[in-house]
């Protein structure tokens, strides 16, 4: 489903992967663990499109298709959704207006018909009322005022409308108490399938015992340094990343 | 060569002019051609001017405009919706047709200035004057000097105006370049209320001059809403002078949202001259191609215990240019005052500019003022989070200038009128891909 080879990229000019190699197989769920400085959100941003971080070497596989030269909005279209450890604040733009344009631009990109309004009011509520979330934060200008707990939930909420096949989770426990935690890993658990697939990047392995791993991967200095399975994230829990990466964090 | 160079013929000697055959309007429009004569055109040399230049006025001449001449069809006229009353005025000159002031409230009076002039000259007489005395304003001067349409609004003592009344000029609808001045003298007495909508809007490709003073006396304990567009057309050329007194416990709202012409400059001086009085005295402008937008004010904090507040924001595209002058002044006794100024410009081009120059002048030592400004582009990280949400960049674009700008439409008490200015703002936006109906719904 993902296959990234050799990845290289560069922020202003300087090199920060240099050499990744990670695939990620349908339904399965991939932690991206790492000290700060390894290129992780780096990672999650090239993966997402962002502006000023430029591929200089290797490919990013995507369903076959090699997303390099995409525009962030047709990888959302294309099924990628990058959860943002810092969510923005826009004010001005109640956030139900801004989950329907966001709804509609994907059908509209994907040659769907655009939801109903109505039908998408109903759908907004239920999805709220999964996440504990009140209709209030749905009236609201997004994310403006919300504590961090709410805008992390209002991620979750995008990503279980805009239900994505690889959903990128920049740090998206920081921040988090543990009731929030749960809501968050519900949330996440509850798009769990087949065909879909996560990348779970996080600094700590709390995350990780409410969303279960198939795989987690050691980064650092801009390259896998290790890969191991669910136990692996303890480990490192226990023990730091200086016995993985050769120096400590 | 004429005394006035950019305008055809004589200006005032064998013209047909209103109030011509009241000898002091005659002796008033005397002086003002004297003294425009002195101060001729502004100059950048002025301070109040360092930034804009009427340029137009330097190839052009224009033709003031007179009785007489083809009306021409209109199809639409804009408005805020319910209003008690509304004057159009096409290429300067009254449009009967498309007005209608036939169902005012009692205490109230809303007319042309020319009419009022007509039917109670010694009222015009003992108010014209008695706000806007600047001696040294050219364009006040010039419009004392040339004043040929305009309105009047009246509200006696204790009257409140439930819906606002409106007032459109539509330039632009000529063969070769026009001149007009219009002249309004607006008087709230005491606690008495009203909102007043004024729509400037440029239709065809003549190119206009529209040089406008509105003389605004608000009386103690009273309350006026004064809200402008300025929808002036690429060939337009508006330059509106503005003087407003503001008496004891008396509040007044202005907004000015300015969305084209040319070359535009509303310069705005109030005086808060009753203890308890207050101004709040906002905008927003959106500028593209070669459009130039000047806002300038002075608020004269004259007595203690006053307030003031400004917001102007703006969104500036292409090698459009935006001048932001203001400046509060606290006098020495004006203890206890409250002053705040803010201007926030988005550049959306390189070519772009904005000249910025908020000032605070603080004689009294007991106050709380405060000024601020900034300049920045679009925030790439806000374009980058809605963009990965799918949302396409254009529309992202379009939501970060409303999110931008609807803070400072938010200064606008009225919910019509907000609404109304906000879907003018988003009919500004390129390709205006946004969903109005649903903004305005939740916003």
């Amino acid at each position: 489903m993902l296959e990234i080879k050799d990845l290289h990229a560069t922020v202003g000019g300087t090199e920060i992967l240099k050499g990744l190699h990670l695939v990620v197989e349908p339904g399965e769920v991939h932690a991206i663990m790492g000290p700060n400085g390894s290129g992780k959100s780096t990672l999650s941003y090239v993966l997402a499109g962002r502006e000023g971080y430029d591929v200089t070497g290797g490919r990013i596989i995507y369903n076959g298709e090699d997303l390099t030269n995409l525009e962030p909005e047709e990888r959302a279209a294309k099924g990628i959704f990058l959860a943002f450890q810092y969510p923005v604040e826009i004010p001005g733009v109640p956030n139900s207006t801004f989950l329907n344009e966001a709804l509609n631009a994907v059908r509209r990109y994907r040659g769907e018909e655009e939801m109903d309004k109505i039908e998408f009011i109903k759908m907004l509520r239920a999805k709220t009322k999964e996440l504990s979330m009140s209709d209030e934060m749905l009236k609201r200008a997004v994310n403006v005022g919300f504590s961090g707990g709410e805008k992390k939930r209002n991620e979750v909420l995008q990503m279980a409308i805009l239900e994505p096949t690889l959903a990128i989770l920049d740090e998206t426990d920081s921040g988090l108490d543990i009731d929030a935690l749960k809501i968050v890993a519900d949330g996440v658990n509850a798009l769990r399938s087949p065909e879909r697939s996560s990348l779970v990047i996080t600094h700590y392995q709390r995350l990780l015992d409410y969303i279960v791993p198939d795989k987690v991967h050691i980064l650092a200095k801009g390259r896998i340094q290790h890969t191991g399975g669910k136990e692996l994230a303890h480990e490192l829990e226990a023990k730091g990343y200086a016995d993985f990466v050769g120096e400590a964090a | 060569m004429s005394i006035l160079p950019f305008i055809e013929g004589e200006p005032i000697a064998g013209r047909q002019l209103i109030g011509q055959d009241l000898a002091w309007l005659t002796t008033r429009r005397q002086a003002g051609i004297e003294r425009f004569q002195k101060t001729g055109l502004p100059t950048q040399k002025l301070e109040s001017w360092k930034y804009t230049r009427l340029r137009p006025l330097d190839d052009t001449r224009y033709l003031p405009v007179d009785a007489g001449g083809t009306d021409i069809s209109i199809d639409t006229v804009p408005s805020v919706g319910d209003v008690a009353a509304r004057l159009v005025f096409v290429n300067g000159r009254l449009r009967a047709d498309l007005s209608d002031i036939s169902e005012l409230p009692e205490g109230v009076r809303f007319d042309t200035l020319e009419n009022v002039l007509a039917e109670d000259p010694l009222w015009v007489e003992a108010n014209m004057g008695s706000v806007a005395k600047d001696a040294d304003q050219a364009m006040l001067a010039l419009n004392d000097a040339m004043m040929d349409s305009g309105f009047v609004l009246h509200v006696q003592k204790g009257k409140a105006l439930t819906k606002p009344v409106e007032v459109v000029f539509i330039g632009g609808l000529t063969d070769q370049a026009i001149a007009y001045f219009p002249r309004n003298l607006i008087v709230l007495e005491e606690a008495s209320q009203a909102t007043l909508v004024k729509h400037h809007v440029g239709h065809g490709r003549a190119e206009y001059f529209a040089n406008s003073v509105s003389e605004i006396a608000v009386g103690d304990a009273a309350n006026f809403k004064h809200y402008k567009v300025q929808a002036e057309s690429i060939h337009a050329t508006h330059v509106a002078t503005v003087h407003t007194r503001i008496g004891r416990d008396a509040n007044y709202e202005g907004f000015g949202l300015s969305i084209g012409g040319l070359l535009s400059r509303t310069e705005t001086n109030i005086t808060l001259a009753g203890q308890g009085a207050n101004a709040g005295l906002h905008g927003a402008y959106m500028m593209r191609g070669n459009e130039h937008c000047d806002n300038t004010s002075y608020i004269d904090m004259a007595v203690p215990n006053t307030t003031c507040n400004q917001v102007f924001k703006g969104v500036l595209d292409d090698a459009s240019r935006g001048v932001f002058q203001g400046k509060i002044h606290v006098a020495r006794d004006a203890q206890k005052a409250d002053g705040r100024m803010l201007n926030k410009t988005l550049l959306l081009s390189n070519d772009a500019e904005i000249d910025s120059k908020p000032e605070l002048e603080i004689y009294a030592d007991d106050v709380q003022c405060a000024h601020g400004m900034t300049t920045g582009q679009l925030d790439t990280t806000a374009l980058f989070y809605l963009r990965s949400r799918g949302i396409p960049e254009a529309l992202a674009r379009n939501m970060l200038v409303q999110s931008f700008l609807g803070d400072a439409l938010e200064e606008i008490s009225d919910e019509n009128v907000r609404e109304v200015f906000l879907d003018r703002v988003v009919h500004w936006l390129p390709a205006h891909c946004f969903l109005a109906g649903e903004w305005k719904e939740s916003a």
